[in-house]
């Protein structure tokens, strides 16, 4: 008998089941799951722009408001001037590909390194309940542009904000066949409180989070 | 990691209990260290904005009962998932299997530096301990982790590993070890790990997490931090191996977001962690990163011997830490006391059940039994009474001292004969009375600790039988 079969042996002898599962056992476990059940929630009587909005806030991140996407890199290079930081940004290919002559920022669509500073993604969905990007990992959406940089900036297509994680598990299951190999559910900066319970933003990951909403 | 003393107090079994609470009490340093977190407070400001807290807790209790209902079920369901999308799933049926395992994948995909995320399964295995002695180098990297291993230390709460240090610890243990000039801001040495983990962060071949959760629907490891270093563990690295318990699989996504919303609350007060990562599997073609493969290793590890028993609701513990938070004697005495590796009442509860009733006697007995830990815990885990169980079994295995068990014999046998039993309360109240003298306060009781710290209120010298008969004939 290998581990495995140990330790459901013993599951199935806990639970006063027969030794080998049936048909009738996998079909109420297939059932359950496809039923994807949204359990008991809050009541979230608002509105989900506005709310995203005030949530960002609440999660230490920033949030700049812009018509459409031709408007981005503008708004972004304001960011980075107003907050005296680098004009030079590691990017998602969907970012890099706007328009960002005259602008003075010089953007790379390649992946993450240890040393850059400004990092710039799209999302594939934002969560209006909590302030929280929605970040799927794929060859054109690596997870370290987010990750590494100690500046994360993100642009959310105001249409892709979403009301709660379940609204988002609901409509990417919609969108793609399967899971890809990372889901970051990001909530402003990386912060820890381990040294005398002193709150510090910036702990692994960004210091901050910059998040700019389109409007159209 | 070197052999200190507070290695070698953890490896001990939970005995001794009352020795370590005895110094941690006389032990300014960990008492003024423990005051500086406020934890219960920021659970409170956190519940406060779910308008129907006390339904989803028992939803959430309910989601979990679920998932061990028919646990055997729900982990097929995962591997077959988690296999489907490229993870090898791993069983381990004791702490030596974990460590076994774990040194086998690390041989296997020739790895020598290893960077760890937080994992509280690995602290009841020994892992670094095992690692090290096969000569890997191992780092941990949520930021407590690094400090209690700069120390030579094990964590004292499951989400605030070092809640016992001061941020002069800190100062003189990154002076020591990183051999910069001492700094003593807090934001400095936050900034300071950030520097020295981001190297081996870079570095790290092997990245081993824990797993708050595994989901059966689509085979993936939920992890929740805050500092990132979660993330760069599952990102960097070329080799993934995430260590979680039987208990830990949830059905479905929804069951995972319903849980999420209690867990960050009861924690740290935060309506959500900053980082919740879904990982499914290693990189896919044409990624840029994540590691080429990811493990899964699912622990037993005495698991399986609280299923089906009056001990089994201690398994849909989802580690929050809230029961320790708002306990008064672990509010006083700090994890370490507790001798393993979760404090708290949670920590009363599965220890002995884990490591054996007969090894941490004292601890289901560290408790006042005020119901704090009942009433908060998120998915509605009756605390007190898995403790009054375990003392009962406690008694029915003869593990109590012989002092308590002759006292009780005596007095079940006094309390069954009405003569006697008058007699000996009669002899006790005046003897009480007299102790008492003017005051009629009794200060000390010979050969009893108890009064210490404390008086006690003098009998008047009348039992309630007495004054129940004069009563009845006025």
């Amino acid at each position: 008998m290998s581990a495995r079969d140990n330790i459901f042996a013993r599951i199935r002898a806990a639970r006063a089941a027969a030794p080998n599962v049936d048909d009738a056992e996998r079909a109420v476990i297939e059932g359950r799951i496809a039923l994807h059940a949204v359990g008991t929630r809050p009541s979230m009587e608002w509105a989900l722009v506005p709310r995203f909005r005030e949530q960002c806030v609440r999660m230490s991140s920033t949030v700049d408001d812009v018509g459409s996407m031709a408007d981005v890199p503008r708004a972004i290079a304001r960011f980075l001037t107003g907050m005296n930081l680098p004009m030079r940004a590691v990017a998602w290919p969907e970012i890099a590909r706007l328009d960002w002559n005259g602008t003075g920022v010089v953007v790379e669509g390649r992946a993450a390194r240890g040393d850059d500073l400004v990092g710039i993604t799209g999302v594939h969905l934002a969560v209006a309940e909590t302030g929280t990007l929605m970040l799927l990992s794929g060859p054109a959406t690596p997870a370290a542009t987010s990750l590494l940089p100690e500046t994360h900036i993100a642009v959310v297509p105001q249409g892709r904000i979403v009301k709660a994680m379940e609204e988002a598990w609901a409509q990417t299951r919609q969108e793609r066949s399967e899971l890809p190999r990372a889901v970051n559910f990001v909530s402003g900066p990386s912060r820890t409180a381990d040294i005398e319970g002193q709150l510090q933003l910036g702990a692994h990951g960004p210091y901050r989070v910059h998040v700019v909403v389109v409007a159209e | 990691m070197g052999a200190s003393s507070g290695a070698r107090t953890m490896n001990a079994p939970a005995e001794g209990f009352k020795a370590r609470a005895h110094d941690k009490l006389n032990d300014a340093k960990v008492q003024r260290a423990m005051r500086n977190f406020n934890l219960a407070g920021a659970r409170a400001r956190g519940i406060a904005d779910l308008d129907n807290f006390e339904d989803i807790r028992t939803a959430a209790a309910a989601i979990r009962d679920r998932s061990l209902a028919s646990l055997d079920l729900w982990l097929a369901r995962f591997e077959q998932e988690a296999t489907r999308r490229g993870t090898k799933v791993h069983w381990a049926e004791t702490h030596a299997d974990i460590n076994r395992i774990v040194i086998e994948i690390a041989r296997q995909t020739g790895v020598k530096k290893i960077i760890k995320s937080k994992s509280m399964v690995s602290e009841e295995s020994h892992l670094n301990d095992a690692l090290e002695a096969e000569g890997f180098k191992v780092v941990e990297t949520d930021l407590g982790e690094y400090i209690v291993q700069l120390a030579g230390e094990k964590p004292s709460h499951i989400i605030a590993p070092a809640i016992h240090k001061t941020r002069d610890d800190v100062a003189d243990l990154f002076a020591e070890h990183h051999k910069t000039p001492r700094k003593s801001d807090i934001g400095e040495l936050t900034m300071e790990a950030r520097k020295f983990l981001r190297e081996h962060f870079l570095s790290g071949e092997m990245g081993i997490s824990g797993g708050n959760f595994i989901i059966a629907e689509t085979g993936s490891l939920l992890l929740v931090t805050n500092e990132g270093n979660g993330r760069m563990t599952t990102t960097l690295p070329r080799v993934h191996v995430a260590i979680t318990g039987i208990e830990k699989v949830l059905p479905t996504l929804e069951d995972a977001s319903c849980i999420l919303r209690l867990l960050t609350r009861s924690a740290t007060g935060q309506s959500i962690s900053n980082y919740v990562t879904v990982n499914t599997g290693p990189k896919q073609p044409g990624d840029l990163d994540g590691p080429e493969e990811m493990h899964v290793i699912i622990v037993d590890a005495g698991r399986t011997k609280l299923l089906g028993t009056d001990m089994q609701e201690a398994l849909r513990c989802i580690r929050c830490g809230a029961c320790m938070n708002h306990c008064p004697v672990y509010q006083n005495i700090g994890g370490h006391a507790y001798g393993w590796v979760y404090p708290g009442p949670i920590g009363s509860v599965l220890t002995p059940n884990y490591i054996g009733i007969e090894n941490a006697v004292d601890l289901p007995n560290a408790a006042t039994l005020c119901n704090q830990c009942g009433v908060v815990c998120p998915v509605k885990i009756p605390l007190p009474d898995l403790m009054r169980k375990l003392r009962e079994k406690q008694v029915d295995r003869g593990l109590r001292p012989w002092q308590e068990r002759l006292g009780l014999k005596l007095w079940a046998w006094t309390a069954q004969r009405p003569g006697i039993y008058a007699f000996a309360t009669k002899l006790a109240a005046r003897l009480g009375r007299s102790i008492g003298g003017a005051d009629r306060t009794i200060h000390r009781l010979p050969g009893n600790g108890w009064t210490e710290g404390r008086d006690m209120p003098a009998p008047k010298g009348k039992t309630f039988r007495e004054l129940y008969a004069e009563r009845k004939r006025s």
